[in-house]
């Protein structure tokens, strides 16, 4: 039987949702599966909604467009949540039974009680994991939120490793990257100001992953045979 | 012009940049266009080896005109449409495409791809959407005035409330045209339709259009991997004198342009000769299948519907969920086969009456309001098979279709489990009560 997931994310404008898909993307076909992505936003501006729809799986992938039924959700901003800033309300629709939401709180959140019955009965599992909270704690900023979720996601699939996610990072942004619009492309300059240089970037991009892979190696939440990623001796030199 | 005298552009502004110093050697930029290599039909879509891309839709048409010899496209890009033409564009600048113009409108290119096709040369356009049905006055005149040209329909919503994205209602339009249609399922198929399509509307018997349609945006935005043979071989020039019917003679006009031309009063012998000419375009349209069976390899395909409960007839993105939801019946344990129709004009009648002849459940999901494909179906196995024909899951207005719908109604239609999808007035036949059959009559 193939593995398969369908993934929902959802977040705010400059959380880096669409190229946080295409790095989950990449990385699950750089190790040798299959992946479609589907982008799907309004105008383009900071904290407006984004979504983006990414198929993994093992097998060839037909399906195409939005995903209605997905299998696990990404919440990249609380407040998807609390002020409904999404395509998809309430934010688990079409959640199948026994799916995953992974969510960015530090801790669980209090949700309406509707909503927590309603998940309740679809058996839903809530993974709240402190994205941000560890963007910051490991590269300083919270502008890798995005790759802390991505880095979770992929031990929970199963389907990537961390050779392939930093593989990905760095097709990402050395040159063979994949850039949607021109605000992606604007907001690309202003996080490469931010470090020295573009190596370091990636370098912290990619610490953030790994401790939010750990992280849900640690919790329990990972896929069966995943194992804690241990950073490279050598990386520390650098 | 004095030395002293400053030059200015035509604003009046002075001209300080420096020009660019000749260069050595010119490069010729239709070097690599002038290089291709014609080779036969046979050999380009049945021999020539090819080599894997991932590209888009539009990517994929363009590659297609690359390598099929086109003399003259036409392009009116408006929203929504493809960047199909755009591209088609650049391959006039590479001197792939000897004539490339923008029109004013889809009237007016429709028009302007008739004149060139009438006058011999190998045409293409494209179009979507509300751009179909504005040149579909032109597009339904081609097939009776024996027009070979291919046209891709990238199909996009067209009725109220507006929307850009992808609904295949368009088809539905075109079905009854007299043209051959095509329906892709993605950028594969936008690929290998394409290109056979030339070469299948100019064979003698044919001489018609073709169109090539595909659920816009979708496969035409999206990239798949697409097989393709080298670009350095194209196929053969069009070899108009092998038509039908003559190349434009401005001063002998061949084909009857008219029917009664100048005063259009009708008498019996002009309605006959109406209906052999349109008797003539659809026997035209039958001839076609021995050339999609040689060259496409056939008007659909049929995977595991042999012993199957139940078998999904889709087309176009329809197709591609529903390989997905083969898939997914598969892991509950149900038997589903999968039939592709890829050729809508000619339709495979014969074909699905044998494979649907022990058939008990078809299941027909489409990207429309109206299920077009599902009375297409029904239309042509009536009287082979007693199957049930559940005619949805539909969606419309660019929605995706969730591949869970299709399954829904592959689980119901074999439990008797009743649908909350699918209207009672779509499903047709099988243990049906009269009433619900009398429902459909009604609403068909």
């Amino acid at each position: 039987m193939a593995k398969r997931f369908n993934i929902r994310m959802a977040g705010v404008g400059g959380q880096g949702v669409v190229t946080g898909s295409h790095i989950l993307s990449t990385a699950v076909i750089n190790a040798g599966g299959e992946s479609t992505i589907v982008p799907f936003y309004g105008s383009e501006k900071r904290m407006a909604p984004v979504e983006s729809y990414v198929r993994v799986s093992d097998e060839p992938i037909y399906e195409i467009g939005e995903i209605t039924f997905p299998h696990i959700i990404i919440i990249f901003h609380p407040q998807v949540i609390t002020h409904g800033k999404s395509y998809t309300m309430p934010f688990y629709f079409g959640l199948k039974e026994d799916g995953i939401a992974l969510i960015n709180n530090d801790g669980p959140m209090k949700l309406h009680k509707d909503q927590a019955r309603e998940l309740e009965e679809r058996r839903a599992k809530l993974y709240y994991i402190p994205a941000t909270k560890i963007s910051l704690e490991v590269s300083g900023m919270d502008l890798a939120t995005n790759m802390a979720l991505m880095g979770c996601i992929g031990a929970i699939t199963g389907l990537t490793n961390m050779e392939a996610l930093e593989q990905a990072v760095k097709d990402r942004f050395l040159g063979k990257g994949f850039v949607v619009s021109g605000g992606t492309a604007a907001l690309d300059s202003v996080v490469e100001r931010k470090f020295k240089k573009k190596q370091e970037l990636i370098e912290k991009n990619v610490a953030v992953m790994r401790a939010a892979w750990n992280y849900a190696v640690d919790k329990g939440w990972a896929a069966k045979d995943v194992q804690r990623a241990e950073a490279p001796a050598a990386a520390a030199a650098v | 012009m004095s030395e002293t005298e400053v030059k200015t552009n035509p604003q009046g502004d002075p001209i300080t940049s420096v020009a660019a110093p000749p260069s050595a050697a010119k490069k010729d930029p239709h070097a690599e266009a002038k290089r291709q290599k014609v080779v036969t039909p046979e050999y380009m879509f049945l021999e020539a080896p090819r080599t894997k891309e991932f590209i888009t839709g539009s990517e994929a048409a363009k590659e297609a005109v690359r390598r099929s010899n086109v003399d003259l496209a036409i392009a009116y890009p408006i929203t929504p449409q493809s960047e199909t033409m755009q591209l088609v564009g650049v391959l006039y600048g590479e001197g792939y495409v000897k004539e490339y113009y923008r029109g004013e409108e889809e009237v007016g290119v429709m028009a302007a791809i008739a004149g060139g096709s009438r006058s011999g040369v190998r045409c293409y356009t494209a179009t979507a959407g509300p751009g179909t049905l504005r040149g579909l006055e032109g597009i339904a005149s081609w097939p009776g005035h024996r027009l070979p040209v291919v046209a891709m329909f990238t199909c996009r919503v067209v009725n109220a409330p507006l929307a850009i994205q992808p609904d295949n209602i368009e088809v539905s339009y075109l079905l009854n045209c007299g043209m051959i249609v095509f329906h892709a399922e993605n950028q594969q198929d936008m690929f290998d339709f394409t290109m056979a399509g030339f070469t299948i509307s100019e064979k003698n018997d044919v001489t018609l259009p073709v169109g090539v349609c595909c659920d816009g945006f979708f496969v035409t935005h999206a990239r798949g991997y697409v097989r393709m043979q080298d670009r350095g071989i194209k196929l053969p020039p069009r070899e108009a004198w092998r038509g039908a019917v003559p190349v434009l003679d401005a001063e002998n006009p061949p084909a009857r342009l008219s029917r009664d031309a100048p005063v259009q009063k009708s008498n019996f012998m002009a309605y006959n000769i109406h209906a052999v000419w349109q008797q003539e375009v659809w026997a035209a349209v039958e001839r076609s299948r021995k050339y999609i069976n040689k060259y496409m390899g056939g008007l659909l395909t049929a995977e595991n519907v042999e012993g199957a409960e139940a078998i999904i007839i889709a087309s176009g993105s329809a197709a591609a969920q529903s390989r997905e939801a083969v898939r997914l019946c598969k892991e509950k344990g149900l038997n589903v086969g999968l039939i592709k129709v890829r050729s809508l004009r000619p339709f495979p009648t014969q074909e699905l009456r044998q494979l649907c002849g022990k058939a008990k459940l078809i299941v027909v999901p489409e990207f429309n309001y109206v299920g077009w494909l599902a009375k297409e179906v029904a239309t042509a196995i009536y009287g082979f098979s007693k199957a049930k024909i559940i005619g949805g899951p539909r969606v419309y207005g660019g929605q995706s279709m969730p591949v869970e719908l299709i399954v829904d109604e592959v689980e119901s239609g074999l439990t008797g489990k009743k649908s909350t999808n699918v209207a009672m007035s779509q499903i047709m036949g099988g243990a049906v009560n009269p009433d619900d059959v009398a429902h459909f009559m009604r609403s068909i």
